[in-house]
């Protein structure tokens, strides 16, 4: 069946009330029953919850064959929590067809890849997939599809009972002896953990997975005892070298630069460029670098950002420093600089990844956000985004809190370079819709502006502002008319992995690709 | 093929950006970043064993991509150097709008220039004539000289001074106010203006020291520059701004532009304006501030 963005979703999918994408807001004013976990009942006062190993602990949570483990990905690509759990629970436990449902997967774990081949992993539920990992699922050798949601679809489907998790693993930079978690005062720290929370309160067992004991109370705690079942103490839980980078630097590459002062331009000419704005930005070279020309023209304008969230990095915490953001709320840290700040820096907070976008909930910020500015790997010209899938068809990306920033704010830019190579960014169809085309607003590129036609109030801020811009099919007609317009990829009837909306929805799927040939 | 117009003698020329030739990557799609020209550097930005493989690429974007509004100059190797003859074969078989003399101290150096640039022009079939010249004036004779250079060729378009060798002849550096090139800039200006040529002021290399910069963008202004060579294009948006009129001033411009017309079909060479005398010699100024204004995005009228 053909959904809201044109893609054709098998129809076999569409089971268990499954639907295909109907468009933004299709959801709105529904019910839902929330799925409660079953948990153990710890009356008995317990000195520690420290276990020995990693099995000790599966075996205390009873792992057996068939469950569904969750992990969080603050530790990005330094984590090395993912593959001690499942090197254990295969290995040792000899546990198989498992489910791995985690909040995102990089390629620190291309060593899952083999347990995916070996057919011990059965199940991935993420919302990045890259390396190796990527690979193996493109090619057909996962035995379901894996399912991709955004961070705001995970904890909307956990709390819908549409994952269950098992045992939700938190890998915690710092825990006390009976569980308390922080994302700071250790070797390995990451700062928020607001992607574990969710997990940690529908799952059936909690394991909280250490390599800094502190002492009793770990306070403020990110993830609280009172859902936790075992406390594993390891030497390490990943390269503090690759959670967090030192600080994140802006762009001094003029392309970027120029891309990011015409982010800034577009935002001052919106009516929501007022004082108490609230805004979100990426980290990528643009993106990060809007910042600079934002901060210009508030203080042209003399006006203060009231709020800012999202994976938050260094030029937002000197903002916060410097008094011109009133605000910081923050899901993940990506340098040292946030992870430093948070809980410490006055009005520097954290939240869990359903305050931060979980559709279904009653108060996501993504719902008061202003602005906010994304990357994108391709766009069409129905202003699709694609995240997620390369221009070989292979997943190597992560749709994040794009889908979920982009529903909920009142103006979602997208930044790109027009070309990437020889590769097309405006193009005419993106291989996978990861975001829908009706969330996003404006196009900015190299090579110019494009305002999506659905925001005819915005073409008349940027005209008024004297902002040029064009149309989308221009860019894309630019785009190839530089680099040339590829041929159509080639797949296989086999669904690897399914697109959910943010929703619930099915919005793309990913096919087997087929092999290439010359 | 992308053929390229005729290129106009006299266009705005606000901001000229320097590009190296041998980094095709960076100069390509240049034309983004709205400079009103790049300057395809073939000197001294290229290693003495890389003049070549520049040139090729040169060549090729040339032929190649369209580079649009924006005009493309090529900086040739001097005169006293083995390479600016076949620099001067490529810049033409390209279709580049226009060259620039590297050290040029004397009329006769134009004429050189010149003289193989019509030999080229005729050995790859384009109209003799079509490639401009300007000059860069890097040395005290070449400020001294500047009269007999600016009015050496119906070519010539504009002319340069550049800071960096001119200073070290002059054994001096920077200087906040523009002292140390006060004279010189000065001179030049005055001979353009004399021959009827444009003029353009130097790099402001410290992109670190954007007060400089700015200061010495609104004294080039003051004096009556019509643009400055660049070296990032994080200097062009000041020098936009700096060169744009204000309001008032394009509404005068309009008012005078369309008088000095009526006026003309009407037979009167004087007449008022908001209780001003103006008469025909107001014309070029005025149209200069409506083309300021539509290259800063400021008018869409007609008058020019």
């Amino acid at each position: 069946m053909k959904n809201a963005v044109g893609r054709d979703i098998p129809d076999y999918l569409l089971v268990n009330g499954k639907e295909v994408y109907q468009g933004k807001n299709y959801m709105d004013g529904k019910y839902v029953q929330k799925a409660g976990p079953k948990t153990r009942r710890y009356e008995q006062p317990q000195e520690s919850k420290i276990v020995a190993s990693l099995a000790d602990a599966l075996r205390q949570c009873g792992a057996k064959s068939g469950m569904t483990f969750s992990f969080h990905h603050h530790l990005r690509d330094g984590d090395f929590v993912v593959n001690m759990v499942m090197k254990a629970a295969i290995e040792e436990l000899g546990l198989e067809d498992l489910t791995i449902a985690a909040t995102s997967l990089g390629s620190a774990h291309d060593p899952i890849a083999d347990y995916i081949e070996q057919g011990k992993v059965i199940g991935i539920q993420t919302s990045g997939i890259r390396g190796r990992m990527g690979e193996v699922v493109s090619a057909g050798k996962l035995k379901t599809p894996a399912i991709i949601r955004s961070h705001g679809g995970r904890p909307r489907a956990i709390e819908a009972g549409e994952v269950h998790i098992d045992i939700a693993f938190v890998a915690a930079p710092t825990s006390d002896c009976v569980g308390n978690c922080r994302g700071i005062g250790g070797k390995s720290n990451c700062g928020s953990m607001g992607y574990a929370m969710t997990d940690a309160k529908y799952a059936d067992h909690v394991v909280v997975v250490t390599d800094c004991l502190v002492d009793f109370p770990n306070m403020p705690a990110s993830v609280e005892a009172i859902d936790v079942d075992a406390v594993v103490v390891v030497d390490s839980i990943g390269n503090p070298k690759k959670i967090a980078s030192a600080a994140a630097r802006i762009s001094q590459n003029p392309r970027d630069l120029k891309m990011a002062e015409d982010v800034a331009r577009v935002v001052a000419a919106t009516p929501y460029f007022k004082d108490g704005f609230s805004f979100q930005t990426g980290v990528g070279g643009p993106s990060l670098a809007a910042n600079l020309f934002i901060e210009k023209m508030m203080d042209e304008k003399n006006i203060k950002m009231g709020w800012a969230i999202g994976g938050i990095c260094g030029p937002m915490v000197e903002l916060l420093k410097k008094g011109k953001v009133g605000k910081v709320i923050d899901v993940q840290d990506f340098d040292l600089d946030a992870v430093n700040s948070i809980n410490q820096t006055p009005n520097h907070f954290e939240m869990s990844a359903s305050q931060y976008a979980n559709p279904a909930n009653k108060g996501a910020f993504v719902n008061k956000l202003d602005f906010v500015v994304l990357a994108a790997l391709e766009i069409d010209t129905d202003f699709n985004v694609n995240v997620l899938t390369g221009s070989d068809g292979v997943l190597r990306g992560a749709p994040g809190g794009h889908p979920d920033t982009a529903a909920g704010s009142k103006c979602c830019i997208i930044v790109t370079p027009l070309v990437r190579g020889r590769m097309a960014t405006v193009c005419e169809h993106v291989v996978t819709v990861t975001t829908p085309g009706d969330c996003v607003d404006v196009l900015v590129t190299d090579y110019g502006i494009a305002v999506n036609p659905l925001r005819q109030d915005l073409i008349k801020c940027l005209d008024e502002a004297g902002v040029p811009h064009v149309t989308i099919e221009e860019l894309k007609e630019k785009a190839y008319s530089l680099v040339g317009r590829p041929d159509d990829l080639e797949w296989e009837d086999q669904v690897v992995a399914v697109l959910e909306a943010r929703d619930g929805t099915i919005l793309d799927v990913v096919k087997k690709i087929k092999p290439y040939t010359l | 093929m992308i053929p390229r117009p005729k290129p106009e003698r006299f266009r705005l020329r606000r901001t000229m950006m320097f590009m190296n030739a041998q980094k095709p990557g960076l100069f390509k799609d240049a034309y983004i970043y709205g400079c009103d020209s790049i300057m395809l550097d073939l000197e001294d930005a290229v290693a003495e064993n890389q003049k070549d493989a520049a040139r090729f690429s040169l060549y090729h974007a040339l032929k190649t991509i369209d580079y649009g509004d924006t005009e493309v100059i090529v900086r040739i190797n001097g005169l006293d150097t083995p390479h600016w003859q076949e620099d001067i074969r490529v810049c033409v078989a390209a279709g580049a709008d226009g060259i620039r003399i590297a050290k040029c101290e004397s009329a006769e150096d134009v004429r050189t220039v010149e003289k193989a640039t019509e030999e080229a022009e005729k050995e790859f079939g384009v109209e003799v004539g079509r490639t401009l010249l300007m000059a860069a004036l890097e040395s005290p004779k070449g400020i001294i000289n500047a009269y007999e250079i600016c009015s050496a060729s119906p070519r010539m378009f504009g002319v340069a001074i550049s800071g960096g060798d001119f200073r070290k002849c002059m054994q001096t550096v920077p200087q906040p106010d523009g002292v140390d090139m006060l004279y010189a800039r000065g001179q030049m200006l005055v001979a353009a203006r004399a021959a009827g040529i444009q003029c353009f002021d130097t790099v402001f290399t410290n992109l670190d020291d954007e007060e400089g910069f700015q200061a010495e963008v609104l004294q080039n202004k003051a004096m009556g520059f019509d643009g400055k060579s660049l070296i990032n294009p994080k200097q062009i948006r000041f020098v936009h701004e700096v060169y744009a009129p204000t309001e008032k001033e394009v509404i005068q411009a309009e008012k005078i532009v369309r008088a000095v017309r009526e006026n003309a079909d009407k037979g009167l060479g004087v007449f008022t304006v908001d209780g001003k005398m103006i008469d025909i010699a107001f014309l070029p100024s005025a149209e200069r501030t409506l083309r300021l204004a539509r290259a800063y995005g400021m008018y869409e009228g007609d008058l020019v």
